[in-house]
């Protein structure tokens, strides 16, 4: 699904290198999740990924489903069936949440060649995925994101993917700012969108939201490489001892 | 005057030729006017009210061609159930308007109007006078001496429906010369929508008076010819516990300048005026707001917001004058520019004159690019680049959008928006 080759990224404007050759392979139907101590670049590979400006590729390759997505425009990627969950989704004031999402949705299907959806039957499937998110009416109506909190913000990139149906979700720090409950409300939301065609990168600091959404591979990060790779496991070793031990490992 | 004055005074040249219907219920105010004008003349590059607008197109003898323009939509305001009453290059259109009749309110034709409206008489040019401090207003004063043709219009009652004045643009070198006089009694209500370019070049003035306890509600939406100029005056007197709101929509002409001067003179009054523009290459819009609080506890916003892009320019020039007895007052300034490419400019100058203690005054001017941080969200939706930055034009313009009082308004308001910046954007 998602290949990443040797990947190369310093900053456009600044002679930094950030990322220093990541290779990893993430199959449709698995759940990769990606921990890392701060700085180590986890939060750069998904914004590279999804294509925002200000890094440049010095090396390597990143395609999705075989296409390369270096080379596609943000909206492409998008179009394609890459989805970030941000880990500070923007505030947009003056435009509903609910245009919002109808457009993002038409634009995707139009720019696949495919039917715009009905204003009703939009309508229809936003009503049902939010109820499961349980977002209420006001929260679809309210401008993009306004006077939402942390887990409303969160909950809300949630129903973009359920309502985009992306093949490639990367989650960055959705668990960032959430409280338990609001947490496990997420999780049974990406949960919900696992399928067999469908990959996932969760990016995280820590164990606890991989309680929830249970990866079958485990990346750690340092320095703009993956250092070590697992099961479920390596992600609990964190937890028990930290960083600190695997680093000193690997290194 | 010799006629060798006559060619040097621009002034003279302006006024030489024209027949202002100096003539029956109207004579003594037009008179007056002539003479104020004369004493001001006409604005030039060297005055200081207008400083970031030329206005040499607008006070040359003759007007600037403007080419029609066929947007091939029907007018904005068309679905609206209203009163309608056309003007064609400036020319009441009776054939093409509803019969001039709604419950609670007399509608007159100002180029026939009889003689016997004293209402009109005592309005017509008696708040353009007071506006003309205590800065001058030449454009204004010249408007009531020469105005050709406009609507009187006296509410009694609480309006069923609103009053949709609806210009249409045929001749490429009408110049225009409007002036509407609205008077609202106690108690009453009443909405006005204006809406298409009302010739290529206009010179308007709207009186309103609003009575203890009225309510006047102004949508309007200038038209999208490229080439159309305008130089627009709102005066409105605001009485006790009053609502004064209005709107303006402007997206094309190469030149437009609307001025509103607004007098809180009783208690308790709202005043509301609100702004939002989008322009593209050779564009100038300005946006001069007076608004003086001479009662207690009123309330004044301006909010206005302008998009530019190719060289446009936005200027506004907004002022709340606090009278020493004004106390409690609550004024709201703001001004903002989206400048989509560095080839545009906006040129602010908010003005605060505070003589009372006890007052609440803010006011903020910014200019500002796209934000990239949200144009990448949008795009990471998959929105491409040029719908995701409509989006967030509507964004920026939504405040001043909000200000309109009604919802099935501001609707028709924001379809048409977004409708346009599609078109532009294909």
């Amino acid at each position: 699904m998602l290949s990443i080759k040797n990947l190369n990224v310093k900053l456009e404007d600044e002679d930094k290198q950030i990322l220093k050759g990541v290779n990893l392979e993430v199959e449709a139907g698995k759940v990769h999740a990606i921990m890392g101590p701060n700085g180590s670049g986890k939060s750069t590979l998904s914004y590279v990924l999804s294509g925002k400006d200000g890094y440049e590729v010095t090396e390597g390759s990143a395609t999705l489903e075989g296409d390369d997505l270096l080379d596609m425009e943000p909206e492409e990627r998008a179009a394609a069936g890459l989805f970030l969950a941000f880990q500070y989704p923007v505030e947009i004031p003056g435009v509903g949440n609910m245009t919002f999402l109808r457009t993002a949705v038409n634009a995707q299907r139009k720019a696949r060649g495919e039917e715009e959806m009905s204003a009703a039957e939009f309508l229809k499937v936003v009503r049902a995925r939010a109820k499961e998110l349980k977002i209420d009416a006001d929260m679809l109506k309210r401008p993009v994101n306004m006077g939402f909190s942390g887990g409303e913000k969160k909950r809300n990139e949630i129903l973009q993917m359920a309502m985009l149906e992306p093949k490639m979700c990367i989650l960055d720090e959705t668990d960032s700012g959430l409280d338990v409950d609001a947490m496990k409300l997420v999780a049974e939301g990406v949960n919900a969108l696992r399928t067999e065609g469908r990959g996932f990168l969760v990016i995280t600091h820590y164990q606890r939201l991989l309680d929830h959404i249970k990866p079958d591979v485990v990346h750690i990060m340092a320095d703009g490489r993956i250092v070590k790779t697992g099961g479920p496991e390596l992600a609990l070793e964190v937890e028990n001892n930290g960083y600190a031990d695997i680093l000193a490992e690997v290194a | 005057m010799t006629a060798l004055a006559e060619k040097t005074n621009p002034t003279e040249a302006l006024i030489s030729g024209r027949d202002g219907a100096v003539k029956g219920w109207s004579k003594a105010a037009r008179t007056d006017a002539l003479a104020r004008l004369r004493t001001m003349g006409v604005p030039d590059r060297r005055d200081e009210y207008w400083k970031y607008t030329r206005p040499d197109t607008l006070t040359q003898a003759a007007a600037p061609e403007a080419a029609v323009f066929d947007s091939g939509e029907a007018p904005i305001f068309d679905a609206v159930d209203s009163l309608k009453l056309v003007f064609v290059d400036g020319v009441f259109d009776a054939d093409a308007s509803d019969d001039l009749a709604l419950e609670g309110v007399t509608i007159e034709r100002l180029a026939t109007a009889q003689s016997d409206l004293h209402w009109a008489r005592d309005l017509y040019g008696v708040l353009e006078t007071n506006g003309q401090t205590p800065v001058a207003r030449p454009l204004a004063a010249l408007n009531t001496a020469l105005a050709t043709d406009g609507v009187l219009i006296h509410v009694t009652d609480k309006a069923r429906k609103p009053v949709s004045l609806i210009y249409h643009h045929k001749s490429d070198a009408s110049d225009a010369i409007l002036h509407h006089c609205i008077k609202l009694d106690v108690g009453a209500e009443l909405t006005v929508l204006e809406s298409g370019p009302a010739a290529a070049r206009l010179n308007m003035v709207t009186e309103v008076d609003v009575a203890d306890h009225a309510s006047f509600n102004h949508v309007r939406s200038q038209g999208r010819d490229h080439e159309r100029r305008a130089a627009t005056h709102l005066f409105a007197r605001l009485g006790t516990e009053s609502n004064f709101k209005s709107f303006t929509l402007t997206v094309n002409g190469v030149l437009t300048r609307n001025e509103a001067v607004i007098e809180l003179t009783g208690d308790d009054a709202k005043a509301h005026v609100a702004g939002a523009c989008v322009g593209d290459g050779e564009f100038h819009h300005d946006d001069t707001v007076f608004i003086t609080h001479d009662a207690v506890n009123c309330e004044s916003r301006q909010v206005f917001k302008k998009v530019l892009r190719n060289g446009a320019v936005g200027v506004f020039q907004g002022k709340i004058l606090v009278k020493p007895d004004a106390q409690k007052t609550d004024g709201y300034q703001i001004s903002q520019s989206l400048l989509l490419d560095e080839d545009s400019q906006f040129l602010a100058k908010p003005e605060l004159e505070i003589y009372a203690d006890d007052v609440i005054c803010s006011h903020g001017s910014t200019s500002g690019a796209i934000d990239e941080d949200a144009l990448f969200y949008l795009r990471a939706r998959g929105i491409s680049h040029g719908e995701a930055t409509d989006l967030l034009t509507l964004s920026f313009l939504a405040e001043a959008v909000e200000e309109i009082e009604a919802d099935g308004l501001k609707d028709v308001i924001l379809e048409r928006l977004t409708g346009w910046l599609a078109r532009r954007r294909s």
